[in-house]
């Protein structure tokens, strides 16, 4: 028989240290076994084919002055930037008369530095609703003027980056708080509300975009009172933001479903009534859930303002039709889509990184590391 | 001298899940700072019956009187009983996207109305009680499950509640944590607080219950001092039952 077993504790030591250099590191991630190898030949061959003849087209041959003579000197061989250079406050905004376009860029640059403002979580108070309120206010001021001694520029001739923003911006705004009512109503306990908030859905979803926004734009007059008109782009606007709640509120209700129930009965043992316990227990977990799945709506209905164009407004996409319209530059087509998908990329990019910024952010605590 | 009234009061109460029928004709009365004790085998029905004292179930026929207030679709009262009873889980329920501090503060600001300074000052009372006091700047995941019933335990508190009520508040925890749940509750229990507690602890039950009470199939089987009813259980089910949960 053996003695019995002394317990020596093992004191806690540092893990052991991660050093590695470059030839390691490409080992282990490019070069490891022959499967893997034989990818990254690959892959290098593919770069080593598209990039040089690439790099030649949009940099080394291209033609960056507006000059109509130089770009087609220079044929199919180089880029020519210079339609960007010659065209690019139409394309950025539109028919907006030429003289006052400095009223779009404060417009659209204070937008911007609000939703910038908007995306730093402890500016979420109070303050910040007063403060959109205010720069919308100023927003459709510039832009439409009548006032401070600013000439009126009726909304068809707004167009191009300005129309995309506020278009993407209010429809995102006003269709937030719709889908969580929505979403909350597909749970509700009344019949009636539930079955309002799935019909709503389920007719959205299933009808185009195109058709959501040709019934607005050309439909919804018909049900008006006579001599009643309201603006093409607030009809516009109402239907976008329909579309994009119906989806919405799926993501949101989502989010709802994965909550535990026990959640829910911990805040209602303590009293708390439903409206304070979907706002202080359910939302605030519901929605730090699908993230993700909400940017990825967002980012899809900022890219879907490209549809205006249907009705006759110019949006970034629209704007640059009306530019290439301009039978000297037609032919380059190619380098003003790729200007404006820059635009959008930039946009969208910028989304995607704020998704996953917010959603590590929120998440700070609440998870075991 | 008349007796106190009552502060809990089943009459003839009834529910169904469905075409379940879960609770079966209870009738059960409890007197003010009464600690009872409810056991019974799984699926019998004991979270149902104390889940409708603060209404997160509810019964379909009979009378459930709680504190002077008969339990009706009338939501204010629900909110007003709930206020003045306290429950903790077996799962905890903590609010994982609040410190331990909101969660204690939550009630106390939006259901109570004091004010902030006002509810963390009762709230690090409450953690102190529990002895946990230390933790209340942290996320409730980054506790042990024994320190989270601890929180849970000083959050139904923070309302100073008549009544608590408890699920089988040790049944999640690993057995070194079980000890340092049932230490608060029985100090709780010394405090003259009326509790109702759904446990198979059965040391606590004969230490602290009042009264114990065992439920099977919906059914209020036998009710009896912890004294008699571990000892000369009245009914052959109870000693089958007890046979098995003492046997080890
Ligand atoms: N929401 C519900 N819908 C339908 N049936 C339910 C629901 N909640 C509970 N039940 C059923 O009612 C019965 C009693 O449930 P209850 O949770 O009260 O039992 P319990 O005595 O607490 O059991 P346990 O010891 O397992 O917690 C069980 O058979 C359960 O399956
Ligand atoms: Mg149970």
């Amino acid at each position: 028989m053996s003695a019995a077993a002394v317990f020596a504790p093992i004191q806690s030591r540092p893990p052991p240290m991660a050093v590695e250099g470059v030839w390691p590191w490409l080992r282990r991630n490019l070069f490891d076994g022959w499967r893997n190898t034989l990818a990254t030949i690959v892959v290098l061959a593919l770069l080593a084919y598209c990039l040089p003849p690439l790099f030649e087209w949009a940099v080394w041959n291209a033609v960056a002055r507006p000059d109509n003579a130089a770009c087609r000197a220079v044929g199919p061989i180089g880029a020519c930037w210079g339609v960007v250079a010659e065209k690019y406050r139409l394309i950025l905004f539109g028919r907006y008369p030429y003289s006052e376009q400095w009223r779009p860029l404060v417009a659209c640059l204070l937008m911007i530095a609000l939703i910038v403002a908007s995306c730093y979580r402890p500016f979420w108070r109070r303050w910040l609703i007063g403060a959109w309120i205010a720069v919308l206010a100023a927003f459709f001021v510039l832009m439409y003027g009548d006032v401070f001694g600013l000439s009126v520029v009726e909304t068809e001739r707004w167009g191009g980056f300005p129309l995309t923003l506020m278009l993407s911006t209010l429809s995102i705004v006003m269709a937030f708080p719709l889908s969580i009512l929505v979403a909350l109503g597909r749970r509700s306990h009344m019949p009636f509300i539930r079955t309002i908030c799935v019909v709503y859905v389920e007719l959205i979803r299933g009808v185009p975009l195109i058709s959501v926004l040709f019934m607005a734009s050309f439909m919804f007059p018909l049900f008006m009172p006579h001599g009643m008109t309201i603006d093409v782009l607030i009809r516009i606007l109402v239907g976008f933001t329909l579309f994009t709640a119906a989806y919405l509120a799926e993501v949101v209700r989502g989010g709802l479903q994965a909550l535990p129930k026990g959640q829910i009965e911990a805040a209602q043992s303590l009293g708390l009534t439903y409206w304070q316990t979907t706002r202080k227990i359910v939302l605030p977990q519901a929605l730090r859930l699908v993230v993700p799945a909400i940017m990825n709506t967002f980012i899809g209905a900022f890219k879907d303002t490209s549809l205006v164009t249907i009705v006759s407004m110019y949006d970034l996409t629209g704007a640059l039709q009306l530019a290439l319209g301009d039978s000297n530059w037609r032919k380059f087509f190619l380098e003003g889509q790729l200007f404006v998908a820059a635009v959008y990329f930039v946009c969208c990019f910028a989304m995607s990184r704020y998704s996953r910024w917010i959603e590590r952010h929120l998440n700070v605590g609440t998870r075991r590391q | 001298m008349q007796a106190q009234a009552p502060i809990i009061e089943f009459a003839k109460v009834n529910k169904w899940f469905g075409e379940f029928h879960v609770l079966r004709d209870i009738d059960l009365s409890v007197a003010r700072g009464e600690r009872i004790v409810i056991c019974g085998p799984s699926g019998s029905g004991k979270s149902t019956l104390i889940r409708c004292i603060n209404r997160l179930e509810e019964h379909q026929e009979g009378r459930l009187v709680v504190d002077g207030v008969e339990l009706t679709d009338d939501l204010k009262a629900i909110e007003a009983i709930r206020r003045s009873v306290g429950m903790v889980f077996q799962q905890f329920n903590l609010f994982p996207h609040l410190t331990v501090l909101e969660n204690l503060t939550l009630a106390p600001m939006w259901v109570g109305r004091m004010s902030q300074k006002d509810a963390e000052e009762r709230a690090l009372q409450q953690l102190t009680r529990v002895q946990i006091a230390e933790q209340a700047k942290k996320y409730p995941l980054q506790l042990s499950g024994g320190q989270q019933q601890r929180v849970a335990i000083a959050r139904a508190l923070c309302l100073t509640p008549k009544i608590m009520l408890f699920d089988e508040p040790t049944s999640a925890l690993d057995p070194e944590m079980i000890n340092e749940v049932l230490d608060v509750m029985t100090e709780l229990a010394k405090q003259g607080i009326t509790m109702l507690c759904v446990t198979h602890e059965m040391g606590f039950a004969r230490s602290v219950a009042d009264r114990v009470i065992f439920m099977d199939h919906g059914q209020i089987v036998e009710e009896n001092s912890p004294a008699e009813f571990f000892s000369h259980p009245k009914s052959e089910r109870t000693r089958d039952f007890l046979s098995k949960i003492l046997a080890h």
